[in-house]
């Protein structure tokens, strides 16, 4: 609890900051809000404290909260210069955001339904003003009105079967609900099995993983790139926690049931992801379809319900969001200087820009799946997770549909190391190197040594 | 002894960082790192007993809550490959000596950190860890030809990476399921060992790992990257990749896939054979075609991979020594057919066989020294080729007669279009181009003498190293042989 009024606080005082003008204070009164939350988070850590039956603070949540939390305190961190650019009021950027964190802490720790919804509606809400918040640009409306649309009917969906699932059981209570499944498991409710599916196709919608993905690669691409930062990496993180919470444990006595739609969405999700994110010619645009891929890969913590479930996709999104920090990270600064993101304006940067480009090829190889990086650990416990239940054909499906990712995330590799161009000396920030830096050494940390996070939850 | 070890495996990982922060004096700093490493592992076999045991071995929990062990040591079967790679590296950075690479701290500290890769490949006895370094040696690499390599580079690479990287997830899918398998749940090769898996689940291993050394070797019909990718690197990356590289296939085979998957083996390893002896008679010819020079050796380097590769399918001792003999050599010789083309290119600017011819007048050092590792590539009597491959050619025949004769006629095949390359470069009339061809200096002397030196020395009195592997390849040939009769 203390955490979210922590982030809520800092959201309301860095506003009266902003109506006050004091610029300078800002990023410095966000990153002590967001460091006393990560503090909170570290000193809750076992306490399992639970509020009102409504939220539970367990280390699942704690976990998920700490990731989502230092992975914001990153994206702020890169705020530099960014914002300013591009609007007048960056207060209100920094409240927005913190609302949207504060969102998701309720989304990784809610336990009943409402709260759920709640989490999701606050988180979203302040997304939507989000993509739109470059006011005069095309894009970046268009992306909020899709963001918007989309958005809304994915509420509609989950509210939908929330409802069902009410009606089935009586009960918002994810225990409730789960005691009613094991207790009747003979007699379940026919409104249940739509209520299931319809909160599948909502938190689906949420994580963008196909075929309820069609808003990612336009809202990613026009949003502001930090924003796009920001949605891929810790919302959709959050995203994962919430559908964990819900399939993984409360619904998990109907796995039967609802892995075959489950499965359907992972193999669409992971080849459409991998196949059109090979064709990209933007380079935003392909980490948007690969985060869609990303997706599918995550989902398989889903497909065997092992003890390890929940912690494979902490380690997993840990990995992306850090990887895919360098790249937003790294995107900003080449975008600065050469006004595109295409692949071509990363032709010839290892040359004049050997950290920069050793950081995203790290971070490529992380997202590829490479051994000795983050990435590898995170596919290799998702393998591992369905060779449980001895899925071979799903492990041989995602083992083609690597490959392909080989093949993207190397375009850029390709483009920085092998390929002329324009030499261009990137400026980089001091805070761009404190972060570059810091995840670097989580990407590689974590990918020679994951025995620290390995057994959080 | 232990610290022997984890020494001999981090010091190039160490040699890389430090290499990768020195400027303009990287190659000195590579090579002192190299020879350090050479001498460590001449101080491993004077300490080595050839006895079948694993030796020095070491073992640290690394991620204890998915059973994976920092688990290495080294037995006769490694220690060939260690020596092998360690051997080569020196040569192979001093023979970069005379060439000028851009951003050459990059480039060899990323040959360092193939040798890290390498070593961890050659001494784990932890599956995850051999599936570990089997990548960290991979990426390397394909940075080295990518990077400094020829026109067609990225696509050539690209092939190359996605290639042997698509058969290492099936290997690791492998690996996983031995895992799983095991009610230990760790990796330990042991463990492995001792698994009761039917025939038709060895089957699937069989396959899974197969494929994956079967890219690396390369053996026919997975050789098609290969070509293209040892004429489009740089040279010292053709030198890593067939020198040394593709004896992890090798090694893999014999590490894991025999002992792991015997009925596997006996059930699918005729097919083996089979692709082997078809890849041998097959390269031969095409090599004979061949206009470019280097694209003859790469060919030609399928050809006498094959044939190790049917020696150890063979399943006999004498197969299986040959191999272990022939993967050293082999290493040598092909480093010494490359680094003699790279100094014909790089004083002719081609390879091309038909614009070169009597460079022997212009250059007699180089000639003698061509011919000294041509005669050890033809496997004369007396270099280090003949002992390894008359042993394989007894493995094979042991197995099939069919199957020795088909080796044996790639033995004549070699020696035809080998001795037709040297004829027709070094040979004949002395013409516009070649005149100005200049003799052997420096750090080419020393390399080629190094390398002359190895094959004749081992040619001459290979005991030593057939001492090293002979114990622990019987005790392999048994133990594979005890479990597939404990099954009939």
């Amino acid at each position: 609890m203390n955490i979210i009024i922590t982030i809520t606080v800092t959201a309301l005082v860095v506003l009266y900051a902003g109506l006050f003008k004091a610029k300078k204070a800002l990023l410095p009164l966000t990153l002590i809000g967001l460091l006393t939350s990560l503090a909170f988070v570290v000193t809750s850590w076992n306490t399992n404290q639970t509020y009102y039956g409504m939220m539970q603070m367990d280390n699942f949540a704690l976990a998920f909260a700490g990731i989502t939390i230092l992975g914001t305190l990153f994206i702020f961190l890169l705020t530099q210069n960014y914002f300013a650019e591009h609007s007048e009021n960056i207060a209100e950027y920094f409240t927005l955001i913190l609302f949207a964190l504060a969102g998701i802490v309720i989304m990784v720790s809610y336990k009943n339904m409402s709260m759920l919804f709640i989490g999701v509606e606050i988180m979203s809400v302040a997304l939507y003003i989000l993509a739109g918040i470059r006011k005069n640009n095309f894009a970046s409306n268009e992306a909020s009105l899709k963001y918007f649309l989309m958005g809304a009917f994915s509420t509609g969906f989950l509210l939908f079967g929330i409802t069902l699932i009410y009606g089935a059981t009586g009960s918002f209570d994810l225990d409730a609900i789960n005691q009613y499944l094991v207790g009747n498991y003979k007699s379940i409710s026919p409104l249940f099995y739509p209520g299931v599916i319809l909160l599948m196709v909502g938190l689906c919608f949420k994580i963008g993983a196909a075929p309820f993905h069609f808003w990612t690669p336009d809202v990613y691409e026009g949003a502001p790139t930090l924003i796009t930062a920001f949605m891929s990496t810790v919302v959709k993180t959050a995203g994962f926690a919430a559908f964990l919470r819900l399939f993984a444990d409360t619904f998990a006595p109907l796995h039967d049931f609802w892995l075959p739609p489950l499965m359907v969405i992972v193999c669409l999700t992971l080849f459409i992801g991998n196949v059109t994110a090979l064709f990209q010619k933007n380079f935003k645009r392909m980490l948007a379809y690969s985060s869609i891929s990303h997706a599918g890969y995550l989902l398989f913590s889903l497909v065997a319900l092992t003890a390890s479930s929940a912690n494979n996709v902490l380690v997993y999104a840990a990995a992306y969001t850090f990887a895919s920090i360098i790249a937003f990270g790294v995107l900003i600064l080449v975008k600065q200087k050469t006004g595109n993101d295409n692949f071509e304006s990363f032709n010839g940067l290892g040359k004049r820009n050997p950290f920069a480009a050793f950081v995203l090829t790290i971070a490529m190889l992380s997202l590829a799946g490479i051994p000795l990086t983050a990435g590898f650990i995170g596919k290799y416990l998702m393998f591992l997770n369905v060779m449980h239940d001895y899925q071979f054909y799903l492990v041989a499906f995602a083992i083609l549909n690597a490959l392909v990712g080989f093949y993207y995330y190397f375009k850029v590799i390709v483009a920085m190391y092998f390929k002329e161009g324009a030499e261009i000396e990137l400026e980089t920030p001091v805070q761009y190197k404190v972060v570059l830096v810091l995840s670097l050494i989580i990407t590689v940390f974590l990918g020679v040594y994951p025995s620290v996070i390995l057994n959080l939850i | 002894m232990e610290q022997l070890l984890l020494l001999l495996i981090f010091l190039p990982l160490v040699g890389a960082v430090v290499t990768a922060f020195t400027g303009s004096a990287a190659k000195h700093v590579a090579l002192v790192s190299a020879i350090l490493s050479l001498a460590l592992t001449l101080i491993t076999v004077c300490n080595f007993t050839p006895d079948a045991s694993t030796q020095f071995a070491v073992n640290y929990p690394w991620i204890q809550d998915l059973g994976i062990n920092f688990h290495a040591g080294i037995d006769g079967i490694s220690m060939i490959t260690v020596l092998l790679t360690n051997v080569l590296v020196p040569i192979i950075i001093l023979s970069a000596y005379q060439h000028d690479y851009k951003n050459s701290n990059a480039f060899f500290a990323l040959i360092l950190f193939m040798q890290f890769g390498l070593l961890l490949v050659f001494t784990a006895m932890d599956a995850f860890l051999f599936y570990i370094g089997w990548e960290a040696a991979l990426i390397p690499i394909y940075f080295i030809c990518a990077i400094w390599g020829g026109k067609d580079r990225i696509r050539v690479n690209m092939k190359f990476f996605v290639y042997t990287i698509a058969g290492s997830l099936f290997m690791l899918l492998g690996i996983i399921y031995l895992y799983l398998q095991n009610p230990a749940h760790n990796f330990d090769i042991q463990a492995f060992y001792n698994l009761n898996l039917d025939s038709v689940q060895q089957s699937w291993i069989f396959w899974a790992f197969f494929i994956a050394f079967a890219i690396k070797m390369p053996v026919f019909p997975f050789h098609t990257w290969q070509p293209d990718t040892y004429t489009e690197a740089p040279t010292p990356g053709t030198m890593l990749l067939s020198g040394i590289m593709l004896k992890m296939g090798i090694y893999g085979v014999i590490r894991w896939l025999l002992p792991v998957a015997p009925e596997g083996v006996q059930q699918w390893g005729n097919v083996a054979v089979i692709l082997s002896i078809i890849g041998v008679v097959y390269a031969s010819i095409i090599a004979f075609t061949q206009k470019d020079a280097k694209r003859l050796v790469a060919y030609s380097s399928i050809a006498h991979v094959g044939l190790i590769s049917a020696g150890i399918f063979a399943l006999n001792t004498q197969g299986m020594q040959g191999a272990m003999v022939q993967m050293l050599s082999h290493g040598i010789n092909v480093v010494g057919l490359f680094f003699v083309l790279d100094i014909i290119a790089r004083r002719m600017k081609t390879n091309k066989i038909a614009e070169l011819g009597g460079i022997a007048k212009q250059a007699p050092q180089l000639a003698i020294a061509f011919l000294i590792i041509v005669l050890g590539t033809v496997a004369l009597p007396g270099t280090n080729g003949f002992i390894g491959e008359f042993l394989l050619l007894i493995g094979v025949y042991q197995y099939k007669v069919w199957a020795g004769v088909f080796a044996g006629l790639s033995i004549i095949f070699g020696a035809v279009y080998m001795f037709r390359m040297y004829q027709n470069i070094m040979l004949g009339k002395t013409n516009d181009l070649t005149i100005g061809f200049t003799d052997i200096k420096g750090s080419e002397k020393v390399v080629l003498y190094v390398i002359c030196a190895l094959i004749i020395v081992l040619g001459v009195y290979p005991k030593p190293i057939l001492h090293l592997s002979e114990a622990s390849v019987q005790q392999l040939i048994e133990q594979v042989t005890q479990k597939l009769t404990s099954v009939n």
